[in-house]
């Protein structure tokens, strides 16, 4: 599992600038991003390098940021690839809270949240689904 | 029409000596009966004795909110639990509401002064009349209620809600009469707007609009939208409950019922009386209750006390529209809101940083209540990593406000240290309403 970070931001105009320029202040790079959004107010989700440095340098601006535990799966380069690996979470009753996916290095990589990690880890095992590991995404940087 | 002319058309000398006679009596009745009172009056080294006529009650103690809070539930209440046959409650300012005993010759007063209101307003027994004040703890729907019936009026007990079935009610029986808040009148018309329901489908001829602070513009728009004539009512649980004071057909100010409430105005700072014509604090003192009386009870309401004869014939004084609180209350859809109540919930809720904001505002003729609250960034876990569990803290948060605030309010979640600190007593308030 990787680290992201969650960020509470207002819906409001130059909220997500500022958790932006923080992180480039401090050298941070990222690597992935999305909102979950609602007219009030989003949840800013990152991948970045240095994800537990880059908390703290949130927090320490006074930011509403956490770390999640986040499951990072390398998903094959064909069609169908990414419906076979939700139907065998599907299947094996695991529901997913949220999920994103983006590109690096030719290699597209599925990011996703279950309140069932157990499950959802031995369901990667038994398909032999790849996983990456914080450390494979920092030396891609 | 006047309900009780040996009363309201009493000449000032005749009511002077009826309340100073009604004083002398109330204070040795609380003197005797609320050890809370008596203990405000030995220390200030006064006996009822000392009461004479009606200008000695400037030598009385005043009564606050607080004091009513500080003895829940029972301790300024006078007559045995076996005489008080009703208890009402109204919000305080924290935790705890403020409960109000009647007894039955209590409940019998207020049912006259509201006949007395009803009648000023030209109810007759041939009028059917709706209550839509909320029914329960809030005194306006029983109090309207027993008025009506004592008029001999028909009374509709509509109360809140389910606004499409008012309308049909008032278009199908005939209904001529309407008791509810201004903003209330207001969204009745809306809906018959809606509802394709236009002025001349319906009889209502008089509405008794109170609860809230309210405006001559409301007034103008109700009464054109609705068809009717539209008067102030003024009263509060405390003191009784609707009926303290009601305007007659001149519309220039509420009479008071003033041989049973006595009034002065006096300034918030220094306490001292004023004499009628200034604009100061409200205070009343119950001349003939017996449930729970008050000693100078501070409103908190600003106005004027107007003299003079009315061409009504009613002798007694009036008082102006409130101009406002001398504390930080609000009336939001006819219900006491205090910030310190939102208070006292947001800081039992470690989630949330002890910073918050009400916004106040009127929506299509209905008062909104936001309340913003700033999560508390040690609290911010992975656990709100999605909007379904942020949404479900606001609406744990929302719950506990309806609880205690009788209201719905939405409550909005900020980022940290976005809300202003604030200084001073209305800086957890925006009202949007310009009332």
């Amino acid at each position: 599992m990787i680290h992201q970070l969650s960020i509470f931001l207002e819906n409001t105009s130059g909220t997500l600038i500022t958790v932006l320029q923080q992180l480039k202040k401090a050298n941070v790079q990222l690597i992935s991003m999305t909102i979950a959004d609602t007219a009030e107010y989003g949840i800013l989700r990152i991948i970045c390098a240095e994800p537990l440095r880059a908390c703290d340098v949130l927090k320490e601006a006074g930011v509403a940021v956490a770390l999640s535990d986040v499951f990072a799966l390398e998903l094959d380069n064909r069609p169908g690839a990414g419906a076979d690996v939700v139907e065998a979470f599907s299947a094996a009753g695991i529901s997913l809270s949220y999920i994103y996916t983006f590109h690096m290095r030719g290699k597209g990589i599925m990011i996703f949240r279950t309140d069932n990690a157990e499950l959802a880890a031995q369901v990667i095992t038994d398909n032999k689904f790849l996983t990456i590991e914080e450390e494979e995404l920092e030396k891609w940087v | 029409m006047i309900w009780n002319p040996n009363k309201e058309c009493m000449s000032l000398d005749e009511r002077r000596e009826l309340q100073g006679r009604r004083l002398r009596k109330i204070v040795t009745y609380v003197y005797h009966n609320v050890p809370f009172y008596r203990h405000k009056l030995q220390e200030m080294d006064i006996t009822p004795d000392d009461i004479r006529t009606i200008d000695d009650i400037v030598k009385l103690p005043f009564t606050t909110k607080k004091d009513l809070r500080d003895n829940y539930p029972f301790g300024l209440q006078a007559a045995p639990q076996s005489e008080i046959i009703r208890i009402h409650a109204s919000s305080g300012t924290t935790g705890n509401p403020t409960i109000v005993g009647y007894t039955r010759k209590d409940i019998g007063v207020w049912t006259e002064c509201m006949a007395r209101c009803l009648t000023a307003y030209g109810v007759t027994r041939n009028d059917i009349f709706s209550v839509a004040y909320g029914y329960g703890l809030f005194t306006g729907g029983l109090g309207a209620h027993n008025g009506v019936e004592m008029v001999g009026a028909s009374v509709v007990p509509a109360s809140t809600g389910n606004t499409e079935k008012h309308v049909k009610l008032i278009r199908d029986l005939g209904i001529t009469g309407i008791a509810c808040t201004p903003s209330y009148a207001l969204y009745l018309a809306e809906t018959m707007d809606r509802m394709g329901v236009t002025k001349n489908d319906i009889n209502l001829r008089v509405g008794a609009f109170g609860a809230e602070p309210w405006t001559e513009q409301m007034r103008t728009e109700i009464e054109e939208r609705l068809g009717l004539k539209g008067y102030n009512i003024y009263g509060l649980s405390e003191v009784m409950g609707p009926s303290v004071s009601y305007e007659c057909e001149m519309q220039h100010g509420s009479h008071i019922n003033e041989d049973h409430f006595f009034p002065e105005i006096i300034d918030p700072v220094t306490l001292e009386r004023l004499p009628n014509g200034q604009t100061g604090e409200l205070v009343f003192t119950t001349l003939t209750k017996e449930g729970m009386p008050v000693l100078r009870y501070r409103t908190r309401d600003l106005c004027t006390l107007l003299d003079g004869e009315c061409e009504c014939g009613r002798t007694t004084v009036r008082m102006g529209r409130i101009q406002g609180r001398s504390d930080d209350m609000l009336i939001i859809r006819g219900i006491n809101v205090f910030p310190s109540q939102v208070e006292s919930v947001v800081l039992s809720m470690p989630e949330f940083a002890p910073r918050y904001m009400l916004i106040v505002d009127r929506v299509n003729n209905l008062d909104t209540l936001t309340v913003q609250v700033e999560i508390r960034q040690e609290y911010f876990t992975d656990v709100f990593d999605t909007p379904a569990a942020i949404d479900a803290l606001e609406k744990k948060l929302s719950a506990r406000l309806k609880s205690v605030l009788s209201i719905a309010a939405k409550v909005q979640l900020k980022a940290p240290n976005t809300i202003e600190r604030s200084q001073g007593k209305s800086a957890h308030v925006i009202d949007k309403r310009n009332l």
